[in-house]
């Protein structure tokens, strides 16, 4: 089942999600990216509601460029995680979005931050955060190990030590996970873990 | 001719004129002047009290002066109803931002904000037109300290130093011959009184007739600052527009 995690290094942010996309007991998809990237800057790892994360993500994506066309600077990360968080709060009384979101980003001022916000619209700044059956171990294994001043390849690691603890602990564990970062070069993806692909369509 | 054009804000007149507009700015011209003048270290607005009488008993001692949000003040000339009004939505709009978003709205969008609204009225029918300008100073992270001007067709600009209301082209000149880039406020303010006194019709300059509010940073927090009346005649009395009040009498 699902499991989405980041943390806070030395000069940025990480986030993992895994990449199954399922339906019941079926698995419909192992490579679906659950990692948005907002703008240059920002990541917003989700999960839930397959429809829901999809459109929420996609509507906070467009409403962040759209301020940026209409004032000519970007939103910081503080403000569009407050803008997620109000967007969600509203929603939560109406028809709620089933989203959890781990919102990660750099800024010039603040350097890198990441914000914990969940479907009904709690928001945190934390150092680390993650959401879905796999937080039971991600979040002990950062609570572990997890250092504020880590490079990329140690919170690699330790990204790494957390996917293999779901692996290996998690009974409904997915089998691929997608990693990125971002820093003050932007954000981008930066890795893949797959143990499946999916099955190559036969020519014959 | 014009007649058949003027009485409707959205019509254009043959000529390309929208009359009523024109009207509301003719208003301002006969309206108390405030001036403002961009510094490196902060920004500075003065303004001329137009005092209707001595016995008229204001609620505040601030009839030009407004702050709008903790970083954005501004000074008003034209009709003061009006006025009320936009002020009202603009600190409306300041808040909504900081509801949104947790931070301060950045100076350039609550002025434009505030000039949609003052725009909408130029252009739908069966309502005139604001009769206000406004000088917004404030500071914010992105541009630092900045000075907007507004009219009733809901233009804007951003100055290094601005003159509205009552001679503001007089005013406007003189501040074009007199301002230096890397101006401090205290030569800001020194400046802005000097450009009042030339301005105003008025012989000699008083706390009575001036208001002075300044935007500027005190231990990095940006502060707005009203000069009380007595700091004011101080001031005055310094710069040499005044004569000091024991010699008066």
């Amino acid at each position: 089942m699902e499991c989405v995690f980041g943390m806070v290094g030395n000069g940025f942010s990480l986030v993992v999600a895994d990449s199954s996309a399922v339906h019941s007991i079926l698995v419909h998809k192992s490579n679906e990216d659950k990692i948005m990237i907002l703008d240059s800057h920002k990541l917003m790892g989700a999960s839930g509601e397959a429809g829901d994360r999809a459109q929420f993500t996609e509507y906070v994506q467009k409403n962040v460029a759209l301020y940026q066309f209409r004032n000519g600077i970007p939103l910081t990360t503080a403000a569009a995680a407050n803008f997620t968080r109000g967007e969600l709060a509203t929603a939560l009384r109406k028809n709620p979005y089933m989203v959890n979101i781990i919102l990660a980003g750099y800024d010039k001022e603040t350097g890198p931050s990441l914000y914990y916000i969940d479907y009904i619209a709690t928001l945190h700044k934390v150092d680390k955060a993650a959401f879905g059956y796999g937080s039971y171990f991600s979040l002990a294994m950062m609570d572990r190990h997890y250092r504020k001043d880590m490079t990329v390849e140690e919170a690699v690691d330790l990204a790494d030590k957390c996917i293999l603890e779901i692996r290996s602990r998690l009974v409904v564990a997915p089998p691929n996970f997608v990693i990125k970062i971002v820093d003050k070069d932007g954000a981008r993806e930066y890795a893949w873990r797959e143990s499946v692909k999916d099955a190559p369509v036969s020519t014959s | 001719m014009s007649r058949r054009y003027d009485s409707r804000t959205t019509i254009f007149s043959p000529e390309g004129r929208l009359y009523q507009v024109e009207y509301a700015m003719e208003a301002i011209g006969n309206a108390g002047s405030a001036i403002g003048i961009l510094s490196k270290d902060g920004v500075v607005l003065v303004g001329e009290k137009k005092v209707t009488s001595k016995l008229l008993q204001t609620s505040t001692s601030s009839e030009k002066m407004y702050k709008i949000d903790d970083h954005v003040a501004c000074a008003v000339a034209g009709i003061m109803s009006d006025a009320n009004i936009l002020i009202n939505t603009a600190r409306v709009q300041a808040q909504r931002y900081t509801f949104a978003y947790q931070e301060p709205m950045p100076v350039e969008q609550l002025v434009q904000s505030l000039c949609d609204t003052k725009q909408g009225y130029t252009q739908f029918g069966g309502l005139r037109p604001f009769g206000v300008s406004f000088l917004f100073a404030g500071w914010d992270k992105n541009y630092g300290f900045q000075l907007y001007m507004s009219d009733p067709s809901g233009n804007y600009g951003g100055w290094k130093a601005a003159a509205i209301g009552a001679n503001n082209q007089a005013a406007q000149s003189i501040l074009k011959q007199d301002y230096k880039d890397d101006i401090t406020r205290e030569e800001a303010v020194q400046l802005a009184l000097k450009v009042l006194s030339k301005t105003m019709d008025s012989t000699s300059l008083t706390s009575e007739k001036l208001e002075l509010a300044e935007v500027f940073l005190s231990n990095g927090k940006v502060k707005y600052q009203a000069c009380s009346p007595d700091a004011l005649n101080k001031m005055l009395v310094n710069a040499g527009l005044t004569q000091p009040a024991t010699e008066e009498s």
